[in-house]
């Protein structure tokens, strides 16, 4: 069987597969030092457990988490689905752990306390890497720079995958296809036809590799979309990072520190956006709508101070004038506004007056869309018709709308992707094996 | 995105990782870093020595080339670890010859040796060193015990006092205005981190020594590199008790107590030195630097001379070739104690005053520490 992607849940499949009995191929878009998916950017996945553990203090039960899934999906989520994700929460960590992943104890390193959440030591990519040398000690064949073209019926059963790596085009005849290709988001085309033309002006905080192209290819043949293209996740980050993969630190976090202007130097605000970690996702959206996609965070020195550090130094200026004209704002409309904002502050410490003066340039960051590809509790991917091919899966955040149509919970994506993608390289290997 | 200047390149870095911080359970580095936005040249001297180069950082990092942001950090600190040496060097002048340490080193022990050949044939005669003598007091009869005590006890004086002054130059770079009291309070813990290079360990799994999975062969190989210096130290010590207290001139006996710690130590010292310079082969170059390659490699390879030349005086010492070995060994020891203070064995201290200054911090942290924040965001 093949498993197409070799993120997350490209990994559990495979792993999962292959430990089933299925002889296995994973194939990785990226190439060997890219490889991994967005899972290289996690930072802590969610799993459930009823006493405090190793890895992970006091306890979060499966009431807690499935209340939570409610309070960000409503009733807009698949029962069967969200219920085999909470129950497999429990294990995952286990599994993982089992699979040469290393997990931080609590209390070392300065991570903040989280009983909802385990730590993989050194972050998503070692946790990637431990779970390639696993594969690969498991005997899993492994193709990088392997960009799938197309996934078509073979005469006879089974799927022939056409392949471009490095240049040539290869197909593969196989029994039993798991696509665990990503989410949607990461090519500009994509964005532009969900987006209209405000797309120009996102970034991209994942892999390039995520692109969308299986998803496509699954629903044009005859594949049922679930979720909606032009929802999603989106954040501010620093205009000056990479278009791609800046993951998380290019995050613009001190939002609350400071005041937000257009490039026509205009405040902007978010109603209700606070300081809460939800504001991420609120100020997203709203810089999406400023002209060019564009807007300034600005911080005096007290500002700065109490702001977390993030990539890419921020541009400063001994006064507010020289910091207008170094960003082509208009002096006059920022000086204006920032006394009006003074003058009103939401409180005291939050007023820009004490040189220096910082500007942090923002763009929407895009993380995730709520948008994917059907499929069943076996993770086998359901038909527009709603027939489904016994031999076809799917598993990961190509297929995490079925659950999360709406919002986000912290460490979700991981835990999801690993869950998923073990149910269906567990039900690919049942299948192959008769 | 590098910058040229390794100062620059660090605070580039560390402004990343600053924001990451996905590695803050790997080593004291990084909670060193915790919250900064900016990074002076004592922080960043201080760090690259609290740095044990076990490169889990490199493996672990989203952003490691080919990502645009081409974090390196075991390479930048790599870089930067020998600026500090030569920054510190006592005396000052010393720099030059670190600067060209992997030339340095060879030459001191040349010359050493040319030195130790030179007085063993000024003081015997040529067939001596080819005549075979077993008899107590066989070693001063190659090398009179003022000639063999004097080189000895000079070089390794300088090697004390250059390495000591060095090692308090650096502390005020990296510790200014710490107290008395906090060192005391720190050093348990700084002690303890010393002797079982816990940092080595990569927060667990240990070091990734040629890109495949982590593993625990340096630090042990490091302990056993170490430990046998210790040891055949600790042999010279005993020998010098036996002559003097004792008044019991060397060759000893096999069984007795400074052969036993020599064998022992020369054995443990030779095997870790050799291991470390196989690991050393089998490097990966990217997150390593070619001038600290080039010094551990002279280190290690002038260790490994010592302790292998030791074990075939040993070997050897009732046959003709005691002398040319003795004479070899010798000029090797007196080699080492004069490179010593400008050879990679200054890792050793500085990063010791490393550790103490991060158990300081550690300490002075916990004693202001803030309420904690929930980690359960998006």
């Amino acid at each position: 069987m093949t498993v197409i992607g070799g993120g997350i849940a490209g990994l559990c499949a495979a792993i999962a597969a292959r430990r089933g009995g299925a002889v296995v191929r994973l194939l990785e878009a990226a190439p060997r030092p890219l490889r991994g998916g967005n899972a290289r950017h996690g930072r802590n996945f969610r799993l459930t457990h009823e006493t405090p553990l190793d890895y992970v203090p006091d306890r979060y039960t499966a009431e807690e988490l499935r209340a939570e899934l409610r309070s960000v999906t409503g009733d807009d989520t698949d029962r069967a689905l969200t219920e085999l994700l909470i129950e497999r929460a429990h294990s995952i960590a286990g599994w993982l752990i089992d699979h040469g992943v290393h997990l931080q104890p609590p209390g070392t390193g300065v991570m903040p306390y989280s009983r909802r959440t385990a730590f993989p030591l050194g972050g998503g990519k070692a946790m990637i890497n431990a779970l390639y040398a696993s594969a690969e000690r498991l005997g899993i064949a492994i193709n990088y720079d392997s960009e799938v073209r197309s996934i078509l019926r073979s005469e006879g059963g089974g799927w022939t995958i056409n392949v471009r790596s490095t240049g040539a085009d290869d197909p593969i005849r196989t029994r039993s296809v798991v696509v665990c290709a990503g989410g949607a988001g990461a090519d500009q085309a994509w964005l532009r036809a969900n987006f209209g033309s405000t797309a120009e002006g996102w970034m991209v905080r994942g892999t390039p590799y995520a692109d969308g192209r299986l998803l496509d290819l699954l629903i044009g043949a005859g594949g049922c979309a679930i979720g909606d293209p032009t929802t999603c996740h989106v954040v501010p980050v620093d205009a000056r990072g990479p278009q791609f993969d800046g993951g998380i630190v290019t995050r613009i976090t001190s939002i609350p520190l400071g005041l937000v202007v257009d490039r026509s130097g205009a405040r902007i605000d978010v109603a209700g956006a606070g300081s809460q970690p939800t504001h991420y996702a609120k100020w997203g959206p709203r810089i999406a709508d400023c002209p060019g996609q564009l807007a300034y965070l600005l911080l005096d020195a007290r500002g700065l101070a109490r702001a977390a550090p993030s990539a890419l130094a921020p541009i400063t200026a001994p006064s507010l004038g020289e910091l207008a004209a170094t960003l082509a704002i208009d002096p006059a409309a920022l000086l204006q506004n920032i006394d009006d904002f003074n003058a009103a502050p939401a409180n005291a410490a939050r007023t820009i007056a004490v040189p220096p003066f910082f500007a942090y340039p923002m763009r929407p960051g895009l993380t995730f869309v709520h948008y994917g590809i059907k499929v069943d509790a076996t993770m086998r991917v359901v038909q527009a018709d709603g027939r489904r091919h016994d031999d076809l899966f799917a598993a990961g955040m190509i297929m995490a709308a079925n659950v999360l149509r709406l919002g986000y919970l912290a460490g979700l994506g991981i835990t999801l992707s690993a869950v998923f993608g073990q149910i269906a390289g567990e039900e690919a290997a049942r299948h192959v094996r008769g | 995105m590098s910058a040229a200047d390794p100062m620059l390149e660090a605070e580039r870095v560390l402004r990343i990782c600053s924001a990451c911080m996905y590695c803050d359970g790997l080593c004291p580095v990084f909670p060193a870093i915790d919250g900064k936005h900016g990074f002076s040249l004592s922080d960043v001297s201080y760090m690259s020595n609290l740095c044990h180069n076990c490169q889990g950082c490199w493996h672990d990092c989203q952003y490691a080339p080919p990502h645009p942001f081409a974090v390196n950090l075991p390479a930048t600190f790599a870089e930067l670890r020998q600026r500090s040496y030569a920054d510190h060097l006592w005396p000052p002048t010393l720099g030059r010859a670190f600067r060209a340490s992997s030339l340095a080193v060879p030459a001191t022990v040349a010359l050493a040796q040319l030195i130790t050949f030179a007085l063993v044939l000024s003081t015997g005669s040529t067939e001596m060193l080819f005549a075979a003598d077993a008899r107590e007091g066989a070693f001063y009869r190659m090398l009179p015990w003022p000639a063999m005590a004097g080189l000895a006890g000079g070089t390794f004086a300088w090697a004390v006092i250059a390495i000591t002054l060095a090692t308090l130059r650096y502390w005020r770079t990296i510790a200014p205005g710490v107290t008395i009291s906090e060192i005391m309070r720190a050093l348990p813990v700084a002690l303890s981190d010393i002797i079982t290079l816990r940092h080595l360990g990569g927060g667990g799994p240990g070091c990734h020594d040629d890109g495949a999975p982590p593993s625990h062969r340096r630090r042990i190989l490091h302990h056993l590199t170490a430990g046998g210096f210790v040891l055949s130290g600790l042999s010279t010590m005993v020998a010098a008790a036996y002559h003097h207290l004792l008044g019991v001139a060397a060759p000893y006996p096999v069984g007795s107590l400074p052969v036993m710690l020599g064998l022992v130590g020369g054995v443990t010292m030779t095997v870790g030195a050799v291991g470390l310079l196989g690991l050393e082969a089998r490097a990966d170059r990217e997150p390593s630097d070619r001038g600290e390659t080039r010094l551990n490699v002279a280190f290690l390879i002038l260790l490994a001379l010592v302790g292998a030349s030791g074990l075939a005086v040993l070997g050897f010492r009732s046959t003709p070739a005691m002398g040319l070995l003795l004479s070899t060994h010798l000029g090797l020891v007196f080699g080492l104690f004069a490179a010593l203070p400008f050879s990679k064995a200054l890792h050793a201290p500085f990063r010791a005053a490393a550790l103490l200054r991060a158990a300081i911090d550690g300490n002075r942290r916990a004693s202001t520490q803030a309420p904690e924040a929930a980690g359960d965001t998006p």
